[in-house]
């Protein structure tokens, strides 16, 4: 017998889901500690959708445990289960005002001090204003609010978001990042937040799982996911990566110079173009294998022409060999 | 261009809706003719008589079964819609079981109602086979009759829109209820009735304004006994020869079932406004 540590919050062992003879989740196993921010990252129908909604109950694993506490609750219906969703598109009721949406939880847990709780939840998410309007008088930000504070506002023991950032613009979807990172912070309740967009698992997390084809392929810190990709499609997903044969190199660890340099791994490339980014420029470049490369150099530099012959190189250090 | 195309919209109306209302309109006001038909001078003594208990008593009768028929419509039907917009891949085949009925005649299935439940019909004659009773239970000729008859003709009327509301439902907001902790039945009190009323309010009046006005049914499962404002308005302009009569009773269902609508719109109206 396993003995659990008193933090691990949630366990997922072995985890396996078939849908129509398709395999969505391919024995995933995954252990979060209580009071972190953790992300599940990956493409689009890599199974991590499928694997939040095992943890919600809404989907029952083909096999292996899910346990919450140390205990296995796969038998468990939803609302048994200590764990709340905001869901992609918020799935705020329609017929209920903001606050009542928020009070929603709190009334069937039989709750007595419904409304100062739930006013409470509104506040924290910077909506004590729009208590009374229906989801229909509210923003697509406002909805992201009000389903956040349902489901901040029962305490569970861990709270699974599912691409919640997805349905807002680009400016919001920035600005919700820093919140939900303080508000995690701030409640102390574990959050798994699902997204298969890398930058905001990167931002946000503690911990990220970097899932492919039903499989974790990497769990660990962002810079460690970043820096020390374990797989190749880790470290193709996270980032911009030239490849050069097995090697791995990030653009911005490179350099690109018009002479060859003295010594150190280097490629001989042809300018395809020069972009000017603002704060540095990417080079685009041609190797002599036909293969592309992108370098990420500073802008201070004498601009690379296109057709231009030059070299790229990079520190040994900064390269990620993959079989 | 505009005017064009509403054309034969409106020689419709005009044709099979103002011309019929405006004779049931002329109707109402003439005096009845020795022979059926009807005669001058104008009179409004055929609304006078409307108020004559004996014919409030069949108004109020009226709206009693036709009530009743649609509240068990209600808790008949809107199980039975749940359940199949809950069936998956057996939904199409379900709700073409609800429509079957309708592939025979009306006055069919109702005289097999009267094979179901005569005294020698097949109720009584299993209850008395298994000497459950020992003599034959009155199941025809009265009001449980006619409401018997009411649920089973008007139930899809119920169903069809009611599941057409319920399908519609957001499976994510049961989920979402389920999520914050509501049992089945309290995501079906909290979040499917109140978000289905819409499809309720709708597949009552479908029911009721047939049942307040129906005639066959009670005419053939209710006997002689039980009258609605349909067998008066048949029995004013066959054996009474009364039209006048006929057409305001006609008038009058109109009007309550117009009143019923417009009240009902305006609840629903002032329900999504608050």
């Amino acid at each position: 017998m396993f003995s659990y540590p008193m933090e691990t919050v949630l366990e997922l062992r072995g985890i396996v889901k078939d849908f129509a003879g398709h395999r969505a989740v391919d024995g995933v196993s995954l252990s979060l500690e209580r009071g972190g921010f953790y992300s599940l990252l990956g493409p689009s129908g890599c199974g991590k959708t499928t694997t939040l909604r095992m943890i919600g109950g809404f989907e029952q694993p083909g096999s292996g445990e899910v346990l919450l506490n140390g205990a296995v609750v796969n038998e468990q219906k939803p609302f048994q289960r200590d764990v709340s969703t905001v869901f992609q598109n918020y799935a705020l009721f329609p017929h209920l005002s903001a606050l009542r949406n928020v009070e929603f939880g709190l009334r069937e847990r039989g709750v007595r001090d419904l409304e100062p709780r739930a006013t409470k939840a509104l506040e924290l998410v910077h909506l004590a204003g729009k208590r009374d309007n229906l989801p229909s008088q509210l923003s697509g930000g406002e909805k992201q609010r009000v389903a956040l504070a349902r489901s901040l506002v029962l305490e569970p023991q861990l709270l699974l978001l599912d691409e919640p950032l997805a349905a807002l613009d680009p400016k919001l979807r920035k600005e919700m990042r820093a919140e939900l990172k303080a508000m995690q912070r701030k409640t102390g309740i574990t959050f798994l937040f699902v997204t298969h967009d890398q930058e905001e698992a990167l931002s946000m997390s503690d911990r990220v799982a970097v899932m492919n084809r039903g499989k974790i392929e990497q769990f660990g810190t962002p810079e460690e996911v970043y820096l020390r990709p374990a797989t190749r499609f880790v470290a193709g997903f996270l980032g911009a990566m030239n490849w050069f044969g097995d090697a791995g190199v990030r653009p911005e660890s490179t350099r690109v110079s018009r002479e060859a340099p003295l010594g150190g791994p280097s490629r001989k490339c042809v300018v395809e173009s020069s972009l000017f980014l603002g704060n540095c420029v990417h080079v685009n470049a041609i190797l002599e294998t036909g293969e592309r490369a992108i370098a990420e150099v500073p802008r201070a530099q004498d601009p690379f022409a296109e057709g231009e012959a030059v070299w790229i190189s990079w520190h040994p250090d900064d390269e990620r060999r993959f079989p | 261009m505009r005017r064009f195309a509403l054309l034969p919209a409106r020689i419709w109306m005009a044709l099979f809706f103002a011309a019929p209302m405006a004779i049931v309109c002329a109707y109402s006001f003439l005096t009845r003719g020795d022979y059926g038909g009807v005669e001058r001078p104008w009179t409004i003594e055929s609304f006078a008589r409307l108020v004559d208990p004996l014919y409030l008593a069949i108004f109020w009768r009226s709206l009693w079964i036709g009530s009743a028929a649609t509240g068990l419509c209600v808790l008949l039907g809107f199980p039975l819609a749940l359940f199949i917009s809950r069936a998956g891949r057996f939904r199409n085949l379900y709700l073409q079981l609800v429509l079957l009925p309708f592939w025979t005649s009306f006055l069919v299935r109702t005289y097999a109602w009267l094979f179901i439940l005569r005294d020698t019909g097949l109720v009584n004659t299993a209850l008395q086979s298994f000497h459950i009773v020992g003599a034959p239970l009155p199941l025809l000729y009265n009001d449980g009759a006619v409401l018997v008859g009411l649920v089973y003709n008007f139930l899809p009327f119920f169903v069809l829109p009611m599941y057409a509301t319920l399908e519609r439902l957001d499976p994510a907001l049961m989920e979402a209820a389920a999520d914050l902790g509501a049992r089945p039945s309290a995501t079906l009190r909290r979040v499917i009735i109140p978000l289905s009323m819409p499809g309720i309010v709708a597949g009552s009046v479908l029911v009721f304004i047939p049942c307040l006005g129906a005639y066959l049914t009670p005419d053939l499962l209710g006997g002689g006994k039980t009258v609605m404002l349909g067998n008066l308005v048949q029995n004013q302009f066959t054996t009474a020869r009364d039209w006048p009569f006929g057409s305001a009773v006609s008038l009058v269902l109109m009007l309550a079932s117009a009143l019923l609508l417009a009240g009902l719109m305006r609840s629903r109206v002032a329900k999504e406004l608050l």
